[in-house]
């Protein structure tokens, strides 16, 4: 027999294999053309934007383009004495091109922020330049100013050539780039970025545990009643879950304000005096409150989900065997509940890691979060690119939440409801 | 739950103490919510339960505040419903649109990259909002759209398409292919198919998941805050600055209706799940 009869053909007299091959292509074509809308959509306005915010976060470049035939003379500068002339000529030119811009004022502003005492000297610089007399640029500029006799000044325009820097990301940690270009903190009392980072884990650390400790029971209980009282019961977990996040976000400062009705029944038990009513809002506790009983159902649903496909009968299996009712739940039914609870904490973590609505109404400044922070710059300070550093921080940060959960638990263990 | 006669006292007790437990859970998860009927009613000012509304005197209720939201003075209410319905009805068709035909591709068992291409699909869902909120403005001030309706009806179709991609691939786990080849050996075409056949059966979960783009959008603060001029204020941007400035109670009856609005999409959801449910478990 030829190896041609062995192949089946198709009634095209292709190959079978050929021919199914070419389906299978086809058929990925097809599928892949269904997604692509939208991938396309979600990678031009959501994923390159978080690309751009990190370009925009280290992007440094407005100096290096104001004094481009300054850096190019330093490149020769060992940065340990005084530049030579080379250097104070090219930054002369540099300098009158930005003043006929009038863009001298931006380059005296940043070159501040790099070293104290610079906007003073470019002004003055800028007044003086006009009778300098052609070349020996390095004697008519020191005269003008001791400062640009001392090496600190131009140490402190080189540190700037580099198109890029980290200063954002320092920043976002209460650090900075100090004279000699090496990398300190700042002093004790302005850390105020690194109490912000430890307040936003704490809060979204204990959030979690608040709505695990809360949040397992109920799950269990929904899971184990009959649908009757379950489906009524479940209301109570839904009905919040629909609900608007300033509704609820509004209830609570409602309840929490001091002559609200937490308050009031606080006093009618007796537990305050009426005229000692403690603070409830505007500090943590109203933070941490308002936040469990929004992300409360979170937890509830990945763990009831999980719970409704745990048998009844191996909890039976297991007391028939001789366990305590303890033992049992302890080691049949608590390790068959762990992909939930991965789930909902995993769930309730990152939202909560990246609150801002509840924490800015009810957090008072105690009380406020990273996000807030983040938003502060977004839409006070405009500084964006700090906005964004911190943003990509964060993100880090959550991206490093999701591998640990992954190697942990395994991603492909979560159930949304 | 009741229990077995021979229980022994001690499990007895743990057993009504989980049961109070719980129902203390269940009261701190639903009581809130309860706080904001009586006091819209308020004939008073204040954000106190008055001593006129403990009697239940009928003269300390009053549909004040609820007048005040429609018919008050300067007050932004109507626009902001109009804007939060035109943003949120066109961002859930955008979303339902782009959602649905994506789920279709990726439940395809021959969509090449399909771990990869989901994660980036539900990125928007998993990423913390205010980073996302960050990114989309980035994008939307680039093409010129801020403070246009456009430019938040794009930015709530990222955020709402996660949900119609998840609930969409959930129905069509379920799915029984045999009957799409049916209907194309009998000579229908592809669009024909989808609309006559795949379409009515995976309907529960596209509605299910465009309630969840729904909310999602009409809920939004976070990107709106940084996007909407003030021809786009919308009801949830109209709330925080309430709550930031003060509390009045037009807000309660704004956060009143918002409450009656969210029963009704749970009262949908709900029966959606329980249809979509319901064939799945005759296609098993």
């Amino acid at each position: 027999m030829s190896s041609e009869t062995q192949k089946i053909l198709t009634t095209d007299g292709i190959p079978l294999e050929v021919s199914l091959k070419k389906a299978e292509k086809k058929n990925k074509i097809k599928a892949f053309l269904l997604v692509a809308p939208l991938l396309l959509f979600i990678i031009i306005t959501y994923i390159f934007p978080i690309g751009e915010m990190f370009t925009r976060s280290i992007d440094d470049r407005m100096v290096t383009n104001m004094l481009p035939k300054t850096f190019k003379a330093m490149e020769t500068w060992d940065g340990k004495e005084l530049p030579p002339e080379e250097v104070f000529a090219a930054f002369l030119s540099d300098f009158r091109v930005l003043a006929e811009k009038k863009e001298h004022g931006k380059l005296g502003q940043r070159l501040n922020k790099e070293k104290n005492g610079f906007n003073t000297i470019l002004k003055k610089l800028w007044r003086k330049m006009k009778k300098f007399e052609e070349g020996n640029a390095k004697e008519q500029i020191m005269a003008i100013h001791k400062r640009f006799r001392d090496v600190k000044y131009w140490q402190a325009i080189k540190r700037t050539a580099p198109p890029y820097t980290m200063s954002k990301y320092l920043k976002g940690m209460d650090m900075y780039y100090n004279e000699d270009g090496k990398i300190v903190q700042v002093s004790e009392d302005r850390r105020i970025h690194r109490i912000l980072w430890l307040r936003t884990l704490e809060v979204a650390f204990f959030v979690t545990v608040f709505c695990f400790l809360m949040g397992y029971p109920i799950a269990h209980l929904l899971a184990t009643l009959p649908m009757k009282y379950s489906n009524l019961l479940m209301i109570c977990v839904l009905l919040p879950f629909w609900t608007s996040l300033l509704v609820r976000t509004a209830s609570w400062m409602i309840l929490l304000q001091q002559q609200g009705i937490v308050n009031d029944f606080f006093v009618w038990i007796g537990l305050v005096a009426d005229d000692s009513r403690p603070e409830m809002m505007y500090n943590k506790t109203g933070t941490y409150v308002a936040m469990t009983q929004i992300l409360l159902p979170f937890m509830v649903l990945p763990l009831y989900s999980v719970m409704k496909t745990i048998s009844p009968s191996l909890m039976r299996a297991g007391k028939s065997l001789g366990g305590t009712p303890f033992i049992a739940f302890w080691k049949v039914y608590f390790p068959l509940t762990i992909p939930g609870i991965g789930a909902g904490c995993l769930l309730v973590f990152i939202l909560a890691i990246g609150y801002y609505i509840t924490p800015a109404l009810v957090g008072g400044a105690s009380g406020t979060l990273i996000s807030n922070q983040i938003a502060y710059h977004m839409k006070a300070t405009l500084d964006w690119s700090f906005a964004s550093a911190m943003g990509l921080m964060l993100l880090t940060g959550v991206l490093v939440v999701y591998w640990i959960y992954n190697k942990l638990v395994g991603i492909d263990n979560i159930k949304l409801g | 739950m009741a229990l077995p006669k021979y229980t022994e006292p001690h499990y007895r007790i743990w057993h009504y103490t989980y049961l109070t437990i719980c129902g203390f859970v269940f009261f701190f998860l639903i009581a809130p919510l309860f706080v904001i009927f009586p006091l819209s009613f308020n004939a008073e000012e204040f954000l106190v339960f008055s001593d006129g509304m403990k009697r239940l005197d009928p003269d300390a209720f009053s549909l004040r505040w609820y007048h005040d939201m429609v018919y008050g003075t300067k007050n932004p209410w109507g626009l902001a419903a109009k804007n939060s319905f035109i943003i949120a009805v066109f961002a859930t068709i955008g979303s339902v649109i782009l959602g649905t035909v994506a789920a279709l591709g990726l439940s395809s068992r021959h969509m090449p990259f399909k771990g990869l291409i989901m994660a980036t699909l539900i990125s928007p869902m998993i990423v913390p909002l205010i980073i996302s909120g960050v990114a989309i403005f980035f994008f939307i001030a680039k093409v010129g759209l801020a403070a246009t309706h456009l430019g938040i009806i794009i930015a709530h179709i990222i955020l709402g398409t996660p949900f119609v991609v998840i609930t969409v691939t959930a129905t069509l786990s379920g799915f029984d292919h045999s009957v799409t080849r049916a209907a194309a050996s009998l000579g229908s075409n592809p669009v024909n198919t989808f609309m006559k056949i795949t379409l009515p059966l995976i309907l529960p979960g596209v509605i299910s998941g465009a309630l969840f783009a729904f909310v999602t959008s009409f809920d939004e603060v976070v990107v709106v805050l940084f996007l909407a001029g003030l021809d786009n204020t919308t009801i949830p941007i109209q709330m925080w600055t309430g709550l930031r400035e003060q509390l009045s109670p037009t807000i309660l009856a704004v956060a009143t209706c918002l409450i009656v609005l969210s029963t009704l999409i749970l009262v949908t959801a709900e029966l959606l799940r329980r249809r979509s449910e319901r064939i799945r478990g005759i296609n098993r």
